[in-house]
């Protein structure tokens, strides 16, 4: 009886193609995402059911902080810095501060103001470095006479007009409600009336009105 | 040396006794841990993109007016006063306001929904329809004919106040709006609170050891 021979094959197999998906995949990923860029507030948003991504565009973001402190921080994905120059040419003529180019060139750049106008100038001349470390005070906003926050929001609309301009708050989880109300009221008072709060996602509970309506 | 060997290609070349033979090693690497680290990097990196979107919540606040053909009304029996203080503790009365204030209820975050569901359906319950009400219906049912246009009047009278107060923090009001959100709440405000109202609260934290 002559033996059947089984061929033996080896059992690994080439991984080769296997490791080129992978890593083709994980530079796909390190390439499509966008890290967060380190916040110059640190802020632990509420959640909320909201599920509306937001929207990269020209916007005001209000900051309230954890100590109630609130700052501005102006974005414009397209008009560029130029914009950011007319929103503080704007202040300085508005509110004579008496800023220098420099100063002015030094607000395109600032990450986020957080000072009452008369210590504006003082801010802008630090490096960007120093203005990182700067305890800032907050814009002063609970004295309704002078509220800052109004002409903050004035001048911006005035430079973005004719454009579509977000008016974005992100407010501290413990921050306090006056503060939260001050700045609606400043942008009432620049006859604003729609705002986009900044929540963290989370699902609508089960059993409620609006579950049904989203399951349904 | 030879059970070492693991070379498959000597097949007899011995150029004499004295002649070391090279040895010839695999060239094959085992790729399965890098395998395992490539697709460890990878859900790393699905898990940390998708976790942090932050989202928005559109508020629209109304023009204040001071005309009184402008304004809004409000039926007393339909309204539910919500106000928020500290340690997220919610005040919270149905209707008006009682002189002594016995309709003066608190609770918490967690119990709101309850009441408010609770409210919503004794205002179904007690809905009268009228001449009003058919224009709502109509608009309901023009804007988007499958759904129940016909109960769409039927919460017209619902209304919630939310009064916030000093003490209240911004994740406090975040999510009483949402809770609007949650359940439907088609007509609410954001009002100041009244001295009233501000004293009642102070008063039934003093009596509940909240300083």
């Amino acid at each position: 009886m002559p033996s059947v021979k089984i061929p033996r094959k080896s059992t690994d197999t080439d991984m080769t193609p296997f490791v080129d998906i992978a890593f083709l995949i994980l530079s796909f990923f390190i390439m499509a995402t966008k890290f967060k860029p380190a916040e110059p507030v640190p802020v632990e948003t509420p959640h909320s059911v909201s599920s509306d991504i937001l929207k990269e565009e020209n916007a005001l973001l209000i900051t309230i902080d954890g100590e109630s402190r609130v700052f501005v921080n102006l974005s414009s994905p397209k008009g560029g810095s130029e914009k950011l120059l007319r929103v503080i040419e704007g202040i300085n003529a508005s509110r004579s501060l008496n800023l220098t180019p420099a100063q002015k060139q030094a607000f395109t750049k600032a990450e986020i103001i957080g000072v009452p106008f008369a210590s504006l100038g003082g801010f802008l001349n630090l490096s960007p470095s120093e203005q990182k470390d700067f305890k800032a005070p907050g814009i002063p906003v609970m004295d309704s006479l002078n509220n800052e926050m109004v002409w903050w929001i004035a001048e911006t609309k005035k430079a973005f007009a004719g454009e579509k301009l977000l008016y974005m708050i992100k407010g501290d989880n413990k921050s306090k409600y006056p503060a939260f109300e001050a700045v609606i009221n400043a942008l009432r008072r620049n006859e604003e009336f729609k705002y986009n709060l900044i929540t963290s996602r989370e699902e609508a509970p089960a059993g409620t009105e609006l579950y049904r309506e989203r399951n349904k | 040396m030879a059970s070492i060997d693991t070379g498959g290609g000597d097949s007899g070349h011995k150029k004499g006794p004295g002649v070391k033979k090279a040895k010839k090693l695999s060239t094959r690497v085992d790729m399965t841990p890098m395998v395992d680290l490539g697709f460890l990097l990878i859900t790393f990196f699905i898990f940390t993109a998708t976790m942090s979107s932050p989202t928005t919540m559109d508020l629209n606040m109304p023009k204040e007016t001071e005309k009184q053909d402008e304004q809004t009304e409000v039926k007393q029996s339909g309204a539910l006063t919500i106000m928020l203080s500290k340690d997220d503790k919610v005040y919270f009365y149905e209707g008006e306001l009682a002189p002594d204030g016995s309709n003066f209820k608190s609770g918490t975050f967690k119990t709101i929904r309850d009441e408010i569901i609770k409210k919503r359906k004794s205002v179904i319950a007690s809905h009268a329809h009228d001449r009003s009400c058919e224009k709502i219906q109509q608009r309901a049912k023009e804007k988007d004919p499958k759904s129940d246009w016909q109960n769409a009047c039927k919460d017209r009278d619902f209304v919630v106040v939310i009064k916030p107060t000093e003490d209240a923090t911004y994740k406090n009001a975040v999510d009483i709006l949402d809770e609007m959100t949650i359940n439907a709440v088609k007509r609410f405000a954001v009002v100041k609170i009244s001295d009233t109202e501000k004293d009642l609260v102070k008063a039934t934290e003093g009596a509940g050891g909240i300083k």
